[in-house]
């Protein structure tokens, strides 16, 4: 039986006047799967996400999510995903509570209070809910985003930088939970990122992209492989500074 | 016809949801809440005074005793009514939250509609102490317009959310860098609402410009009212009419721009 697309992109482009952030970029994301936008800044990471979303809208190409096409009913599609971004922020003077309890009625959940609590003990929310948004730190932050990401169950999870800033300890932790949601519920997750300790730990699939363009793909272990080096972090020096590969297998 | 009944639902959830955040906000932070009420009751009390002393003055101002009080509060309905709106939007901005918000199943235009919740809701809060206050200060009670005022305070409130509208279009298309409209745009209508004078005092070709806008029919309304103790049905249809026309191309505006702004990326980069 073959293997269910989540994502279906196909020849996607996007232009900023005469900068061209997204390229021609076509892939698939399969069901269950974690894959990784893997580039410098401004490779087009956020960009594509962003697409994804309906945020922004494309130049040229297509976007199936879910087998929807998101460029002509997006909101069919949105009640199933969810994002989070540290360049995309929550409301500072609310606290942990009304914000998530805002976004809870913004995406339609029917047992509100329940799915707070339990998201609150999943991520250890319970001593903050009372507590101003804006008075935690990164680390508590990116705890209440991802629980904010999570309010509807996502079966799609799109996350830009979701360790940026963090500690290594809270990093890990994330990292570690973002596992587990994957494996209880079946979601697939796409994450746009340049740490590549989270790529190896988390990824299926890496889609390395430079100037707007998606130059290789593959595993972690395949992409290591292919260009002969010891480590992904070297795989991604050598893309973002054109450097040959040692020895094409 | 169930699908069409669970569809409202929805999105009545969504929007009380939009509205939640906004009341959250006002009621989280004491300062806030009478900051809304300050401004109008101060301007009350000042313009009150005011017309205290024309009084004394003026015997054609006596015939008209509390125009000028009336006027001022049913201004604040316009300018509150507007400032709700602009500032509500505003706030998504500041705290950079636009990004999160239209990546949910809100739709644009409940958003607008959310926007109008809650700046109806601060109207209430601002404006309604000012109104009580003029009953024991200056014996006048906005409540003997009768009926009208309903109509009249609909009216306004709903020209300040066209205002509103477009001044949230110009924060899509260039940032927060135009947040001082938010507060300047809506006095550039001010000269010709005929909010203190009668349109007749203005030049003519002025004149025709007040007779396009919803305000000045209402005030004319008001001024009727309380001068010659006559409704006039045909101001208030007038301003009904104009402001339905103000408030479609108004909304077209906000999509328009909304639509730009997702087309050249800005959602995600609006902010302080």
């Amino acid at each position: 039986m073959a293997e269910k697309i989540i994502i279906s992109v196909l020849k996607l482009s996007k232009k900023f006047g005469d900068v061209c952030a997204v390229d021609n970029i076509s892939f698939d994301v399969k069901k269950n799967s974690v894959i990784a936008l893997l580039g410098a800044n401004g490779a087009g990471k956020t960009t594509t996400i962003a697409m994804l979303l309906g945020l922004v809208v494309p130049s040229s190409g297509k976007i199936s999510i879910f087998g929807i096409d998101i460029l002509k009913s997006r909101y069919s599609a949105l009640s199933r995903m969810n994002f989070s971004s540290p360049y995309v922020d929550l409301p500072q003077r609310l606290s942990v509570y009304q914000n998530l309890k805002v976004y809870a009625q913004l995406y339609g959940i029917s047992n509100e209070k329940e799915r707070l609590s339990v998201l609150a003990d999943d991520l250890q929310l319970n001593d903050l809910l009372h507590r101003k948004y804006g008075t935690l730190s990164a680390g508590q932050r990116t705890r209440v985003m991802l629980a904010k990401s999570l309010l509807n169950n996502p079966e799609l999870l799109l996350l830009d930088e979701p360790t940026a800033s963090l500690d290594p300890d809270s990093a890990d932790w994330i990292r570690h939970y973002l596992c587990d949601y994957r494996e209880r519920t079946g979601a697939s997750i796409m994450l746009a990122t340049h740490n590549m300790q989270e790529v190896e730990r988390l990824c299926d699939q890496v889609l390395m992209m430079q100037g707007g363009r998606i130059t290789d793909a593959g595993t972690p272990s395949e992409l290591v492989e292919a260009y002969g080096r010891d480590s992904l972090e070297e795989v991604f020096l050598a893309v973002a500074r054109k450097a040959p590969p040692k020895e094409m297998k | 016809m169930q699908a069409i009944l669970k569809n409202i639902r929805h999105s009545l959830r969504r929007i009380r949801g939009l509205v939640l955040r906004y009341v959250y906000l006002i009621m989280g932070s004491l300062p806030r809440l009478l900051e809304l009420a300050y401004w109008p009751s101060i301007q009350l009390v000042l313009w009150g005074f005011i017309s205290q002393f024309f009084l004394t003055q003026s015997s054609v101002l006596a015939e008209a005793a509390g125009i000028l009080i009336g006027a001022v509060l049913l201004w604040d309905v316009l300018f509150r009514g507007q400032l709700g709106f602009s500032i509500s939007f505003l706030e998504e901005l500041w705290s950079r939250n636009l990004g999160h918000i239209f990546v949910t199943p809100l739709r644009p235009h409940e958003f607008i509609l959310a926007l109008m919740g809650i700046s109806f809701i601060r109207v209430l809060i601002g404006v309604s102490p000012a109104i009580m206050l003029a009953i024991p200060l200056y014996h006048f009670s906005i409540f003997d317009l009768g009926l009208p005022l309903i109509a009249f305070f609909a009216n306004l409130l709903i020209f300040g959310w066209v205002i509103g509208l477009l001044v949230t279009s110009l924060l899509l298309r260039f940032g927060v860098g135009a947040e001082s409209l938010a507060w300047a745009l809506i006095f550039l209508i001010a000269p010709v609402s005929a909010i203190y004078y009668p349109i007749s005092i203005l030049p003519n070709w002025l004149q025709w410009i007040a007779w396009t806008l919803p305000p000045a029919h209402v005030f004319e309304g008001m001024r009727a009212i309380l001068a010659q103790n006559y409704f006039e049905n045909t101001l208030l249809f007038n301003a009904c009419v104009l402001n339905l026309v103000y408030l479609l191309i108004s909304s077209m505006v906000f999509l328009y721009n909304f639509n730009a702004a997702r087309r050249e990326g800005r959602l995600l980069q609006i902010g302080e």
